[in-house]
């Protein structure tokens, strides 16, 4: 096609946990310049890491801690609707499960990247949520392939 | 000084015990720790309460070892800042954490020599000694992810649907 029209600018919500989920995420943002990114984490502390940017905190919970679980998949679920992205990425885990699975349903784009911290295995948060994202990357040649994810580099 | 953390989430008293009594043992006062909610009180460690991103990354640039548990946020702001970095995984069988996942993380990066890793007091004394001497002293990685997967995602982004804004 000739005549490059300018890519559409899209909302990507960006989705972690804390601790290395939070800081993969970091990593992969320069890869959204010139697209519009909200944030949603689950410390208020990690503002000061995106200062300039709109970041919606839930609570944490493990997949064992069911009220804590309901709650952010409602909180998350809330957000989700008043954002409506065109695109959410996630690096984890728990948190970003249920963007993804929100998102899609309201015709997001889903993005999963599985934690380099998973050597052996995809994690169980990555297993949970292969059916509904659309790009689903673990960080590790040795765990992708045509029936798994797929490998297209590290966040370092 | 020697930075030891065991991230936020949950205690790694193992950890800070055997930095701990490293520490005592050497009559180390230049040993601060970010230990996690515990109920372990150490004798030597100056404790820190928790860091927020900016606290965190500025203690991890004012260290010149980092200790630490295999958690990808510390191992990568290591790697990030250049600084020489000690792990210990934390043990699924120890409740350390849910499963043994951190022994494959710090065995991987060992093999890539981006972390050395100590699994006993004693391994722990030896590598530190090491690591004060100025061994593994890397040169600092990008803050951002390499460019095949940068690349792999601005693709999909850009050819998502959805209406311009």
């Amino acid at each position: 096609m000739s005549g490059s029209k300018p890519t559409p600018v899209r909302k990507v919500l960006a989705v972690a946990s804390g601790g290395g989920h939070w800081v993969q995420l970091r990593r992969v943002i320069p890869a959204l310049e010139g697209h519009r990114v909200v944030y949603l984490t689950i410390h208020p502390t990690y503002r000061t890491d995106v200062p300039d940017a709109k970041v919606h905190i839930v609570n944490d919970a493990t997949r064992w801690d069911r009220i804590g679980s309901l709650r952010m998949a409602l909180r998350i679920l809330w957000v989700v609707l008043r954002e409506w992205p065109d695109v959410v990425l996630s690096t984890g885990a728990a948190p970003g499960f249920f963007a993804i699975f929100f998102g899609r349903l309201l015709g997001a784009r889903t993005i999963w990247l599985d934690s380099i911290a998973n050597v052996e295995e995809v994690s169980m948060s990555g297993r949970m949520v292969r059916r509904h994202a659309d790009l689903w990357l673990t960080q590790w040649p040795h765990l992708a392939g045509p029936d798994g994810p797929e490998c297209a580099g590290r966040v370092f | 000084m020697i930075f030891v953390t065991v991230g936020a989430q949950m205690p790694f008293d193992r950890l800070v015990g055997w930095v701990d009594d490293w520490a005592r043992a050497g009559d180390r006062d230049d040993v601060v720790a970010q230990i996690g909610p515990t109920d372990l009180v150490p004798t030597r460690l100056r404790v820190l309460p928790f860091l927020d991103p900016p606290e965190f990354r500025r203690t991890m640039e004012a260290a010149d070892v980092i200790v630490s548990h295999a958690g990808m946020g510390t191992i990568l702001t290591a790697l990030e800042l250049g600084k020489p970095i000690l792990v210990v995984p934390r043990l699924g069988s120890r409740g350390e954490t849910r499963n043994d996942h951190q022994v494959a993380t710090a065995d991987r990066f060992a093999a890539d020599g981006l972390v050395c890793v100590a699994q006993s007091p004693e391994e722990l004394a030896l590598q530190l000694r090491e690591l004060e001497q100025g061994a593994n002293v890397r040169a600092r990685i990008s803050s951002r992810a390499d460019d095949r997967l940068l690349t792999r995602i601005r693709a999909f982004v850009d050819g998502a649907p959805g209406s311009p804004r």
